[in-house]
């Protein structure tokens, strides 16, 4: 025993922390890489519903989102709002949003420019319906449905 | 020699968690799925609408308490997609209880009866999102299921492993007709 103590004091090394920060920095990137910043600050609750064949959205730089559900804020009542951008709006305002966001785009990528609905699970048809009908005069024929992939059963 | 002396390190980590954890925080992970879907142009007034065999079309309505109607019948979520694929799947020789079909030559795959069956979707204004989804969900299945088995019978491929060129003949052959309604207001408010 004590011959292992003969060569000398030392000390249990610490355990080495240099790869530490490799290893956050991995997960750092990871979380950079798919961060998605969101730009707009939801008004209204959307809880998703969820279908088989779905597709991945491409091109988000592309898309126009319309929320519908009821709000937030349980003073402002329960009926189905619609949100553009910040704000609440009424089916009226959607040519408008159309014609803004198409103005924000390239020229070559106006034709591209979708729609995206987010819907909550139990919105009526009707509204989405006027929705569906306002962006049809407005020329605004791709639209998206968002929803999330269901699992198989 | 003397050593450069090693500059301390362990305050790196605690700056890449700085980092982590705003990026953590700032992180939603938005749904980016969908169904992607075209809408038809408005209506032309001076345009009359074809006029279609009764036999060639599929009526589903989706009231508005969410129940389905095939063609004036009662009709379930759970039977649709075997409906559809069934009225989809072109009959030849000719069978009257299902649609006419229509011999059309394709590049590739040659001359294929088409079936002219077009299926017309209705709903309340009353009908569920969640219903309304559910049911263009299982339409879409049913035509991928039809593509599927035709691309496996022509090409002993999924339709999904298909080249381009391949794909574009089997949605000639298998278009997906279709056709939503006017809305109308059946149920009331």
């Amino acid at each position: 025993m004590s011959r292992f103590r003969k060569d000398g004091d030392k000390e249990t090394p610490a355990v080495s922390t240099a790869s530490l920060p490799d290893i956050i920095f991995m997960l750092l990137f990871f979380f950079m890489v798919t961060t998605v910043m969101r730009e707009t600050e939801l008004l209204v609750k959307i809880n998703p519903t969820s279908a088989k064949e779905v597709q991945k959205l491409e091109r988000k730089d592309l898309v126009s989102f319309i929320y519908i559900g009821e709000p937030v804020k349980s003073k402002l009542g329960t009926n189905t709002r619609i949100q553009l951008n910040d704000a609440f709006a009424t089916v009226n305002d959607i040519p408008e949003f159309i014609v803004q966001e198409r103005e924000a785009r390239d020229e070559a990528d106006k034709k591209l420019l979708t729609t995206s609905l987010k819907v909550d699970k139990g919105t009526k048809m009707g509204i989405v319906s006027d929705i569906k009908q306002e962006l049809r005069k407005a020329g605004a024929f791709k639209i998206n449905y968002s929803v999330t992939e269901a699992r198989d059963d | 020699m003397r050593k450069t002396p090693e500059f301390n390190a362990s305050s790196m980590a605690d700056i890449a968690f700085l980092l982590l954890i705003f990026f953590l925080v700032t992180t939603t992970m938005d749904v980016t799925t969908g169904i992607n879907r075209k809408l038809p142009p408005p209506p032309d007034p001076t345009v009359e609408p074809p006029d279609i065999k009764d036999r060639n079309i599929m009526k589903i309505l989706v009231s508005r308490s969410d129940r389905i109607m095939v063609n004036g019948k009662p009709g379930d979520l759970k039977f649709l997609k075997q409906d559809v694929k069934e009225f989809m799947t072109p009959h030849f020789p000719d069978d009257a209880n299902y649609p006419e079909t229509k011999e059309i030559e394709v590049d590739l795959l040659g001359v294929v009866h088409k079936s002219k069956g077009i299926i017309s979707l209705k709903n309340d204004r009353g009908t569920s999102y969640d219903m309304y989804i559910q049911v263009q969900d299982k339409l879409a299945v049913a035509f991928t299921e039809l593509r599927n088995e035709f691309a496996q019978q022509r090409f002993g491929k999924e339709y999904k492993n298909l080249s381009d060129d391949q794909k574009q003949a089997i949605n000639k052959a298998i278009p997906i007709p279709v056709s939503e309604a006017e809305p109308e207001n059946v149920g009331g408010k």
